[in-house]
């Protein structure tokens, strides 16, 4: 059937599957809208800022792992967009962007909204297209979906000049399509699971590190097996919490710079790493020189150029997590070996580390503590809350303290480390289960960065759960001032008289605010708020003001050389 | 320790690919010291050859983040094997109360060739590798040159190995 270029990209979306599309109009997508007006099978989610429509659709994909999509417009359109599409690109996120652009002709003749999408969006994307003939629309839009969702997942996004979205042409749904310079698969190399299933068993202080791949590539319940049958302990980067259990006996807590205790010195003193689906972060190794000194190291990626980019590795396999991690399971499965009797040392000296206690807190001195609140929200949820974090100490304390044992419900900015994306991702991963509880973890500082989508939240009736650990401060930055710059605090104290009233903020929204300053009612603020099915809920927690997040591994040193309290 | 390698690819001849080869190299801080790129016989396809020195892992990451692009179709380390590397240079010079006879000489020597010789300045060709260029140039460096202008590197591999989809 013949269609114009707008009514392609509507029909096409339907034809994909696609649920929701997040975003926000303007004059080069007026065609698209309006396409998008005369249909209903696919709905859209209009943000309160083009930021807000990308983390809507990346937490979206992160909670379900579908292909979350956007749509904005040229200009200021794709300009306020872009903090998204690095967020996602950082974190692998499989997402389609489509941004209208100027009508052809005018192209790089400066004109109104326009700026060249493609060339700033170069450099924080998987791959992106400017489509330049409606012949080619179709073939691109499948093309965009196609890359972004297989290999390592990221965001792509498909300029689209107005003009084409007014022509015509012909339109069937293509199911696949070649794309000859891409690579989707790699096929597990035997060779090296062997080798690696030997190394294994050859170990005597094994660790298996693993990061978002596991989530990305639906591979937690593999990973589980591995572990158990070959019973080496496990810790995830704070991309891969939720990919093995945590409240399994074999989970060391999350590794690195806010890392355990019992995790950085296990990583240490192993003598074979198992990375999977992992990329040696700076969070993660603190000074490279000093990283895992006694170790070998195997590597599982899927992207080729992750591996040996930070760390020299001895042994390489690039393949899907799941594919590999299933491969060495047949080979152990077939020569069970005692792993337990075996690894027994090692054992016990991880459970001397995690004797040490690291994440205990002070909770007696009549301030309410950010901990405490994690802890309280994990047992009120029973641990089934989906977690979308912001950016800062509140991050760290929920990686922490809420324990994951569900892949996709942990859902935070680990590589860009966003302010602003807590409540917006949390509004995707509410369309995605509308049925789930889903809390915002935030600060008072972050909040703030994308406070204007309390408008959506109203709009769809989204009953999210926000969690202000309000400490008056933008507490990392000076938690570092205190650590590293002799307490001077730089442009980072919010003082209460200059901050909004966030509980009148909420009810000017239209939602319910709480605000909690005694640490004995923590529980049951957060129980009152939880019954509150069908609302949103803001809970402005007053929180111990200078309270800092343990351990550290101050930036530049070894694993090994943490600060515990 | 660093040495210098000679990168071949095969990438889509669309808009916008030459950049994101050009973008990756300054986004990751590695080295280029020539780059060019002409369509080939399948007019859907471009040769780009780009010369590049680092140690063996950032040429290991070189490889690795070209083939990640998507617009990339081949990638081939030339210097892996056994190849040609070919560069022009043309190099103009003011010839005006010049010993001519020497000038010639340099460039008899060097196997370069006038290509324009007008009353005050000459254009001076020569095709070899950049060794045989940088020698060229130093040669000449006694005389006002005006202009000097290099082609970069091509590259191909001797022998059956091809580089091809």
């Amino acid at each position: 059937m013949e269609l114009t270029g707008a009514e392609i990209i509507t029909e096409f979306l339907k034809d994909e599957g696609v649920e929701y599309v997040f975003g926000y109009p303007g004059g080069a997508v007026l065609h698209i809208y309006d396409a998008i007006y005369r249909q209903d099978a696919v709905k859209h989610v209009l943000s309160r800022h083009e930021q807000g429509a990308v983390h809507a659709a990346d937490g979206y994909a992160r909670s379900n792992g579908k292909t979350g999509v956007v749509l904005v417009t040229s200009g200021p359109g794709a300009t306020n967009a872009v903090t998204g599409i690095a967020t996602a690109y950082m974190d692998s996120i499989p997402m389609v962007v489509i941004t209208g652009q100027v009508p052809s002709p005018l192209i790089g003749n400066d004109a109104f909204q326009e700026v060249d999408t493609v060339g700033i969006t170069r450099s924080c994307v998987k791959h992106n297209f400017l489509v330049t003939d409606v012949e080619e629309l179709t073939e691109t839009l499948k093309k965009a979906f196609i890359i972004a969702s297989t290999g390592r997942p990221g965001p792509v996004v498909v300029d689209v000049p107005k003009d084409i979205t007014g022509f015509k042409t012909e339109y069937s749904y293509p199911e696949s399509i070649e794309i000859r310079s891409y690579t989707q698969f790699y096929h597990p190399p035997a060779e090296q699971i062997t080798q690696a299933v030997e190394m294994v068993r050859a170990a005597q202080r094994p660790v298996l590190y693993t990061g978002g791949g596991v989530i990305l590539g639906d591979a937690a319940a593999e990973l589980s097996e591995f572990a158990r049958m070959a019973t080496i302990p496990v810790t995830n980067t704070s991309m891969g919490l939720g990919g093995y259990p945590a409240t399994d006996k074999q989970f060391l807590g999350m590794l690195g710079m806010h890392g355990t205790y019992e995790a950085n010195m296990a990583m240490h003193n192993t003598d074979l790493l198992i990375a999977v689906g992992a990329r040696f972060d700076d969070r993660v190794t603190g000074n490279i020189e000093k990283f895992c000194p006694q170790a070998k190291i195997i590597h599982i990626d899927v992207d080729p150029s992750s591996i040996s980019k930070n760390v020299q590795v001895d042994l390489p396999i690039v393949g899907c997590v799941k594919d590999v991690l299933s491969d060495m399971l047949v080979l152990l499965k077939q020569q069970p070996i005692a792993e337990e009797e075996r690894l027994a040392p090692w054992w016990s000296e991880i459970n001397e580390w995690r004797s040490e206690d690291c994440l205990a807190f002070k909770n007696d001195d009549g301030m309410i503590h950010p901990q405490h609140v994690l802890q309280e929200l994990y047992k009120v949820t029973h641990g089934d809350a989906y977690i979308c974090s912001d950016v800062g100490q509140h991050q760290m304390f929920a990686a922490q303290y809420y324990k994951f044992d569900k892949p996709r419900r942990w859902i935070n900015s680990g590589g860009l480390g966003t302010m602003g994306f807590g409540l917006p991702a949390a509004m995707g991963a509410q369309f995605a289960h509308p049925d789930a509880t889903v809390c915002t973890i935030t600060g008072d500082g972050s909040i703030q960065m994308n406070i204007q989508e309390l408008a959506t939240c109203k709009e769809f009736g989204l009953p999210i759960k926000i969690i202000n650990l309000n400490n008056g401060f933008l507490g990392m930055v000076r938690q570092w001032q205190e650590f590293f710059y002799e307490r001077r605090y730089a442009e980072v104290t919010l003082e209460a008289q200059n901050q909004p009233d966030f509980v009148k903020l909420a009810e000017a929204y239209g939602h319910v605010g709480m605000r909690i300053t005694n640490p004995d009612d923590v529980t049951s603020a957060l129980e009152e708020a939880m019954a509150m099915k069908d609302k949103l809920v803001f809970m402005d927690f007053i929180i111990n003001p200078e309270e800092n997040v343990y351990p550290m591994v101050p930036a530049g040193a070894g694993l090994n050389e943490m600060i515990l309290v | 320790m660093t040495t210098r390698h000679i990168i071949s690819l095969l990438l889509e001849n669309e808009a916008g690919a030459l950049s994101r080869v050009a973008g990756l190299f300054s986004a990751r801080g590695f080295n280029i010291e020539t780059l060019t790129v002409a369509p080939t016989h399948d007019a859907t396809l471009s040769r780009m050859t780009i010369v590049t020195s680092g140690t063996e892992a950032i040429i290991e990451q070189i490889n690795k983040q070209l083939n990640k692009l998507v617009d990339v179709v081949q990638v081939k380390d030339i210097t892996e094997g056994e190849h040609i590397e070919r560069e022009l240079v043309m190099i103009k010079i003011s010839t005006a109360g010049l010993d001519c006879d020497q000038v010639r000489q340099i460039i008899t020597e060097h196997e370069a060739d006038v290509v324009d010789q007008q009353d005050d300045t000459c254009v001076i060709e020569l095709l070899g590798n950049s060794e045989k260029i940088n020698t060229l140039i130093a040669a000449m460096a006694q005389y006002p040159l005006l202009e000097v202008v290099r082609s970069g590197v091509s590259g191909i591999a001797r022998g059956a190995e091809v580089l091809s989809i």
